[in-house]
């Protein structure tokens, strides 16, 4: 039984099949472009959540991109689901991936410390020094692949091979806010304290969320993270967050 | 205005119609589990349907009114007292200031709702008022009412008594809970999905307001328990690799890395959500359009309901009261005062 449909153009992905429109009930749809954690297939997410807020329908309500699919909520009141699909199916046909690069943030990380508990042991268990890992952490450059889970949470690709990790089997009960972590081949930004089974080696005097903040969020799906090595002193010195670079598009 | 806290349930909270424009943020919508019941609740008192109001499960707890003001509760038939005295579910009522409310036990139901006039007016967060309690967002601190807290209370016109033509009937398990297949419908073999719509399902205690886990029959993902996190909605049927089936709620993730095997019909919810654990009931399946039609028939009904409430007070229908308008020579017939006396 396969409840999704293929676009009648046949479009398709060289990563992961058909892009499909998947049922989730009768308030929202789900475009899968794949089921893998590739940044190509999260580009066209992106584009599609772009093309979609320039071409927003009347009764489209919000969408979430997450690495590999958009969820598109709607009310039927307004706007039934067979029609919102063939708008979607139109957008997708002239989908432009090519769009500017996202918004470019530079975030300082205390490496070590409380917070960053891991530091040590991670580096030793991957036969290097704390100062060679911190390196490898902060040369990378990471894309924000989609906020879920919590309020605020960067979920990142393009963590660097030799510093996958798998999470632990019994989770950490009190995470702070701002702690930079390591799951598998996913790295984040923690957004509130609570609980984790991912590794943690630093900390960002940054909030990725503040419900009071006029900008409550920092990050969006798509945008690009470096980290920058900065003591306790030169993280308390540090600028109000904001990006380094707009997004062009 | 403000209402006192004296004494709180053991889940009380402040609810709305959620919070609908930050979930690509990771922001969960939370309000009412059984919107119906919270619109209903705000209609009674003249209040806008998205009026923030109390949400309660089994007992609501006591409070002092800090002014006169108009309250009514609703979601099940429900133990109300002011001052001692008892007062009706589905219906509005007048409280002093000073008087000593007591709202709970809740019958035949799981969330119940009481509505003050104006509103519980806490400070918008991220666009509304409702509490999610996991990330500590709205209400009150993000939390459930304590004992001591102070409610502030919209300004609201004096407004009348009223009640529905008639009360809702209790949450039926008796019906089948309609479904949606998807959207990883494909990751269960067709033997699974036939187990889906013919096996009883019995609502377990393990339930609040982010998911209610469903015993009676586990269901296996024959692709697996894991996916690459998706987007998720409440009523998403969430299959984790202990089989045990659980369908998100209000308070729900907005990403998830489990299949979700079909998505109950958004006219359903909130009846699932009042269904009371140890209730039994079956899924039957019905295509997205017949879920729209669905719901586009009981939003239909629903502010049908809300457009047709009549002035309460039908107690009062003695014949001292009849009496007495005579007497007054104002109104000789009843039904002007009284509504709708079918």
């Amino acid at each position: 039984m396969n409840s999704g449909t293929t676009p009648e153009n046949g479009a398709t992905d060289d990563h992961s099949g058909a892009v499909r429109i998947l049922p989730v009930g009768d308030t929202a749809m789900t475009v899968q472009f794949g089921e893998v954690v590739d940044e190509e297939v999260n580009r066209r997410v992106i584009a599609l959540a772009e093309a979609l807020r320039s071409a927003a329908p009347d009764g489209l309500l919000e969408t979430v991109p997450t690495y590999r699919s958009l969820l598109v909520s709607y009310d039927p009141e307004i706007l039934r689901g067979a029609a919102l699909e063939r708008h979607l199916h139109g957008l997708l046909d002239g989908l432009d991936t090519g769009a500017a690069p996202g918004r470019l943030w530079r975030v300082p990380v205390v490496y070590g410390g409380a917070a960053g508990l891991d530091l040590e042991e991670l580096a030793e268990a991957k036969g290097m020094s704390p100062e060679a890992l911190i390196k490898m952490h902060s040369d990378a450059e990471y894309r924000v692949y989609m906020i879920g889970f919590a309020p605020g949470f960067t979920y990142l690709g393009g963590l660097p091979e030799a510093l996958h990790t798998p999470r632990l089997s019994t989770p950490r009960l009190d995470i702070p806010a701002g702690a930079i972590g390591i799951g598998g081949q996913q790295a984040s930004i923690n957004s509130v304290a609570g609980p984790s089974g991912w590794r943690f080696i630093g900390q960002t005097p940054w909030r990725a969320f503040d419900p009071d903040r006029a900008e409550p969020f920092l990050f969006a799906a798509g945008d690009r993270v470096r980290f920058v090595p900065v003591t306790e002193d030169e993280a308390r010195a540090f600028a109000s967050p904001r990006p380094e670079q707009e997004n062009l598009s | 205005m403000s209402l006192d806290v004296l004494q709180a349930g053991p889940m009380t909270s402040i609810q709305d119609h959620g919070r609908h424009a930050h979930k690509r943020f990771g922001v969960p919508a939370a309000g009412a589990m059984d919107r119906p019941a919270l619109d209903l609740a705000n209609a009674l008192c003249g209040n806008a349907p998205e009026a923030a109001a109390l949400e309660f499960t089994g007992l609501g707890g006591t409070f002092r009114a800090g002014a006169d003001m108009l309250c009514a509760v609703t979601g099940g038939e429900c133990q109300i007292t002011v001052e001692g005295k008892t007062v009706p579910s589905y219906e509005s009522f007048r409280v002093s200031a000073g008087d000593t409310l007591r709202i709970g036990a809740l019958r035949g139901a799981v969330w119940g709702y009481m509505a003050v006039a104006g509103g519980i007016d806490v400070p918008q967060v991220l666009g509304a008022r409702a509490t999610h309690l996991r990330f500590a967002l709205g209400g009150i601190d993000g939390r459930p009412l304590a004992a001591g807290d102070t409610l502030p209370v919209g300004e609201a016109e004096p407004g009348i008594g009223l009640r529905p033509r008639e009360v809702p009937a209790p949450a039926s398990a008796e019906l089948p809970i309609r479904i949606v297949a998807g959207p990883q419908d494909d990751y269960f073999d067709a033997d699974t999905l036939a187990l889906l719509t013919s096996a009883v399902f019995t609502v377990s205690p393990q339930r609040d307001r982010m998911a209610m886990a469903l015993d009676g029959q586990e269901l296996r993902a024959a692709q697996g328990h894991d996916i690459v996190s998706d987007g998720i909605v409440p009523g998403a049927i969430q299959v984790p690799a202990s089989g045990r089936p659980m369908v998100l709620m209000a308070d729900a993730q907005t990403t998830g890395g489990y299949p979700k095997i079909a998505t109950v019909a958004s006219v359903d919810l909130p009846r699932l959500a009042q269904l009371p654990t140890g209730a039994t009931f079956r899924f039957e399946l019905v295509s997205r359009d017949r879920a729209e039609d669905l719901a586009i028939a009981e939003r239909a009904r629903l502010r049908e309901v809300l457009a047709g409430l009549i002035p309460a007070g039908r107690a009062a229908l003695s014949s001292e009261f009849l009496l007495s308008c005579n007497l007054a020579g104002g109104v000789a017939d009843p039904a002007a005062v009284m509504g709708d006396l079918e």
